[in-house]
């Protein structure tokens, strides 16, 4: 209790975490607690019911396989871009930069008409696939464009800053001393980069899981094919179903909640190494 | 350390007021809208092809209820689908009428405690001043001769319709194709399932409301048939004039969109006397002729007639109270419920 | 052959045809949909009463959503990189959760808590409160999907400042306020308002939760991205993508707003740096 009060001299503290708190428990909390009151309402039974429905499990799969697609992809790209954005001068670079945020201002139904106009065998971009007789919209593929439109931004906004604050003397050091520009990259720059790369891909994975309003326009909702698990929570919703569509909810929001916790340990895990 | 805790204090009770006022700087942005607005102001919620139909017979109802009392009406109205639309009034979106696309959805909101036993009676032709039944859309000059729904499970036809879990209109034509295939094979019900599964392997995309299927077929180039609403089909032909062809099978189901007055509310708010009158007046001539401008089948069979030229009215068609169905609520258990026939064709 | 210009040009070449790609392709579907009958067809849907009365609840939602979150993310901010206390790591991934949860799901919790259903109804039906299906559960939902943006900004940013300069000044008797005022908020005030104007883009697009709890009553609480999809499921596209482009030029507006905020920022840096 000493060691504590002796590193509060900052004041504040009371409020801050009070005011915090009831922030907290007021908009998250309390409304999760609801939710999952709800999922075990039907009992235990009906709530692992939910979990092994062949159906319900297919959508998992979808949803998981094309998170993690969509979130690979942004891995990349993110990283290329946010790179580019940072080390390189080049006309149009400020505009290239602020549209890196327009997914968060389109509303997701108009992403995906919009996406789905496109990458349909009569598009722009699906005709072009579809004289090759690949098909984009409709298939998984499909909704693994929705989600690498829906979840670039935070990739590309988590990587940024930090290669910007690179202190760039050890790349320096790493060319002084010879060493070729990939190896640099390898040995010197990607290490530093891995948290935000990490965080990025977390958080987009988990956004990615739980986005509807723009994939259901592309993804042909079969069944067992491109039908995602939050199209179930709907279709349990429409038959008025409450507690199992909290039950499917609730386990997206476990996973969910796993992926960010990691991240939070991988974070302040990185913070104590980069202080001590 | 004194210092501190009185400095805290000052903290404490600043941040308090702090947030007391919160609330208060987040209401204040809107007026209180509830009491004033009591006796003039009714909310409809219906569900999505209804727009149009309710602008125009909102703005006749208007002026009938102006010349008839005096007062002015504001409504309200509100779209969606329509499960998701009885869900909110359930889930206390305060509606003073209903229309909604079927029956089981307003069922559901007297199950809730909202609305009273026997609605389905409380206005005339079950509560359904208006009908439509389910049709074909076709590409121009019907590549594919596509008449009836034997037509639509050959090899290479692709179907467009959307996903029974999530849109009423899905429903309806689920239960028309089914009513067919029941003539068709004389009730052999494996073989009506047969014919279920055939056509549901010609679906290409199951898109979750019926504007989302229709935007696929028509917009996005997919399938060679769109099974719709006849309304519906009519809208996008007359935004795409020589695109397409109605197809009306010979055999189809009769849909009919109920109205109800949603007791509980209009009981709290005094607006029981306006709300019953703007439902009658859906069957008034004007009502009547509104509905069929905007290619609803009027209920009143004379009106009807006066649109003659545009429905197929000699179709044949099968109503949910059949005993094949055998009403709503046992339709949907059956073939719509989690298990039912529908989740049977997909499942493995 | 020489690497050090080919792999930046091959670098920026990959990240234009990803940006043109991925983000101007379906941009420029929207803009063109959107005048495709004509600048007239476009501006009428745009002036439609309706349309603006979905403008001003979706301005009043994202005004209030910035407030509240700016708050919030300071008080948050202040707490988790201050003072070190149990269940910090907890107190976090809390923050973070409105990131995760699927906006369906968003909706749905509200509904659950404020609804018909909920066991709190009958105490707020009593009161007559009304949260969701009117205008405060909007601004409930919005809050909830925008609420980490200030605080996950905010947090790195003092995180990397470090205490001390605080915990001089509070040695020396320096109050709180004055401690905000004079040593931390000159630090964090670039990624504050950075963050604001990414919340305040986010919250303008936001569709899935705000729909659940909305009731999509016409001219009441229907926001603009509810707007845009009443319009489409009522035929009329070229007056779905017109809002839509509304909302697209609302966010450029911002985003450029950002971007000069940006620009100013790196250009003080450098002063300070000198």
């Amino acid at each position: 209790m000493k060691r504590h009060s002796a590193k509060r001299i900052i004041p504040g503290f009371g409020i801050s975490l009070g005011l915090t708190t009831s922030f907290v428990s007021m908009v998250v909390l309390i409304p999760m607690v609801f939710l999952a009151v709800k999922a075990t309402g039907a009992g235990l039974s009906g709530f692992l019911q939910a979990l092994v429905d062949p159906r319900i499990l297919a959508g998992y799969r979808v949803s998981f396989l094309c998170s993690l697609a969509a979130a690979g992809i942004n891995c990349v790209f993110g990283l290329i871009l946010a790179w580019v954005l940072t080390r390189y001068k080049f006309p149009g670079r400020r505009i290239v930069d602020g549209l890196i945020e327009l997914p968060f201002a389109l509303p997701t139904a108009v992403a995906g008409i919009a996406l789905t106009a496109l990458c349909s065998d009569k598009g722009w971009i699906g005709g072009i696939f579809a004289s090759f007789g690949i098909k984009i919209a409709y298939t998984g593929t499909g909704i693994v464009i929705a989600l690498t439109f829906i979840t670039l931004p935070f990739i590309v906004r988590t990587i940024q800053p930090v290669l910007e604050q690179l202190d760039r003397t050890y790349e320096e050091a790493g060319r002084m001393l010879g060493a070729s520009k990939e190896r640099i990259f390898l040995k010197v720059i990607l290490p530093e980069l891995t948290p935000a790369i990490l965080t990025g891909f977390g958080l987009a994975f988990a956004r990615a899981l739980g986005e509807y309003g723009s994939v259901v326009f592309i993804a042909g909702n079969m069944p067992f094919k491109t039908e995602i698990a939050p199209l179930l929570i709907m279709s349990k919703l429409e038959q008025f179903n409450y507690s199992e569509a909290a039950s499917i909810a609730l386990v997206m929001l476990a996973v969910s909640f796993t992926v960010m916790f990691g991240i939070n340990c991988v974070q302040s895990r990185a913070a104590s190494y980069s202080k001590g | 350390m004194k210092k501190t805790t009185l400095f805290f204090r000052g903290q404490v009770r600043r941040a308090l007021v702090l947030f007391a006022l919160l609330p208060f700087v987040a209401l204040s942005g809107f007026p209180v809208s509830s009491a004033r607005a009591a006796t003039t102001e009714l909310t409809n919620v219906s569900y999505d092809p209804t727009r149009e139909l309710y602008e125009q017979y909102n703005a006749a109802f208007r002026t009938y209820w102006k010349n008839k009392t005096g007062a002015d009406v504001t409504i309200v109205q509100s779209h969606g689908g329509s499960a998701k639309q009885a869900r909110s009034v359930i889930e206390g979106n305060a509606a003073d009428v209903l229309t909604l696309a079927l029956a089981y959805d307003i069922s559901a909101v007297e199950k809730a405690g909202l609305i009273r036993k026997g609605w389905e009676k409380a206005f005339p032709a079950n509560s359904s001043p208006y009908t439509s039944t389910m049709v074909f859309l076709v590409r121009k000059g019907n590549p594919k001769n596509l008449k009836t729904w034997g037509d639509l499970v050959q090899s290479g036809v692709g179907v467009i319709t959307p996903n029974p879990k999530t849109s009423g209109a899905a429903r309806w034509n689920y239960l028309a194709a089914w009513a067919w295939a029941h003539q068709k094979y004389n009730g052999d019900e494996k073989a009506v399932r047969e014919f279920m599964s055939r056509l549901f392997r010609n679906v290409l995309v199951l898109d979750t409301g019926a504007r989302g299927s229709t935007n696929t077929f028509v917009r996005n180039g997919q399938g060679d048939v769109l099974l719709a609403w006849e309304n519906e089909a009519y809208l996008a032909l007359a935004e795409h004039k020589n695109e397409f062809d109605i197809i009306t099978p010979d055999l189809s189901i009769l849909a009919e969109p109920p109205v109800a007055v949603v007791d509980a509310v209009v009981d709290k708010r005094g607006t029981r006397e306006l709300a019953t009158a703007y439902l009658n007046y859906l069957y008034s001539d004007e009502g009547q002729r509104i509905a069929g401008k905007n290619h609803y089948r009027p209920s009143n069979p004379k009106i009807a007639a006066e649109f003659a030229n545009v429905f197929d009215l000699n179709v044949k068609l099968v109503t949910i109270h059949d005993p094949l169905f055998g009403g709503w609520e046992k339709a949907q258990t059956e073939h719509f419920n989690d298990g039912g026939t529908f989740d049977q064709i997909y499942s493995r | 052959m020489n690497k050090e210009i080919w792999i930046p040009r091959l670098l920026t070449a990959v990240s234009i045809a990803f940006v043109l790609l991925m983000l101007v392709l379906p941009l420029v579907v929207v803009l063109a949909e959107a005048f495709r009958s004509g600048l007239e067809v476009f501006l009428r849907a745009a002036t439609d009463i309706y349309t603006l009365k979905a403008l001003r609840l979706t301005l009043t939602a994202t005004a209030a959503a910035v407030l509240l979150n700016t708050l919030f993310g300071l008080t948050a901010a202040w707490a988790v990189t201050r003072f070190s206390f149990r269940g910090k790591g907890v107190l976090s991934t809390l923050i973070d959760i409105p990131f995760a949860v699927s906006p369906v799901i968003a909706g749905l919790v509200f509904i659950l808590v404020f609804g018909r259903i909920s066991p709190l109804h009958p105490f707020l039906e009593a009161h007559n409160i009304k949260v969701v299906f009117a205008e405060p559960g909007i601004i409930l939902a919005t809050v909830f999907v925008t609420f980490p943006f200030v605080a996950r900004e905010l947090i790195p940013t003092l995180e990397a400042r470090g205490t001390d300069e605080e915990q001089a000044a509070a040695l020396m008797g320096a109050g709180f306020f004055t401690i905000f005022r004079k040593i931390t908020f000159p630090h964090i005030r670039w990624a504050l308002l950075y963050s604001v104007i990414l919340c305040a883009a986010r919250a303008m697009g936001e569709f899935g939760a705000v729909s659940v709890v909305s009731g999509h009553l016409r001219g009441k609480t229907n926001t603009l991205p509810l707007h845009v999809e009443i319009l489409y499921s009522e035929y009329q596209f070229t007056a779905a993508f017109a809002v839509s482009a509304v909302l697209v030029a609302a966010a450029v507006l911002i985003l450029t707003a950002r971007n000069i905020v940006e620009h100013i920022a790196h250009k003080e840096d450098d002063l300070n740096v000198r």
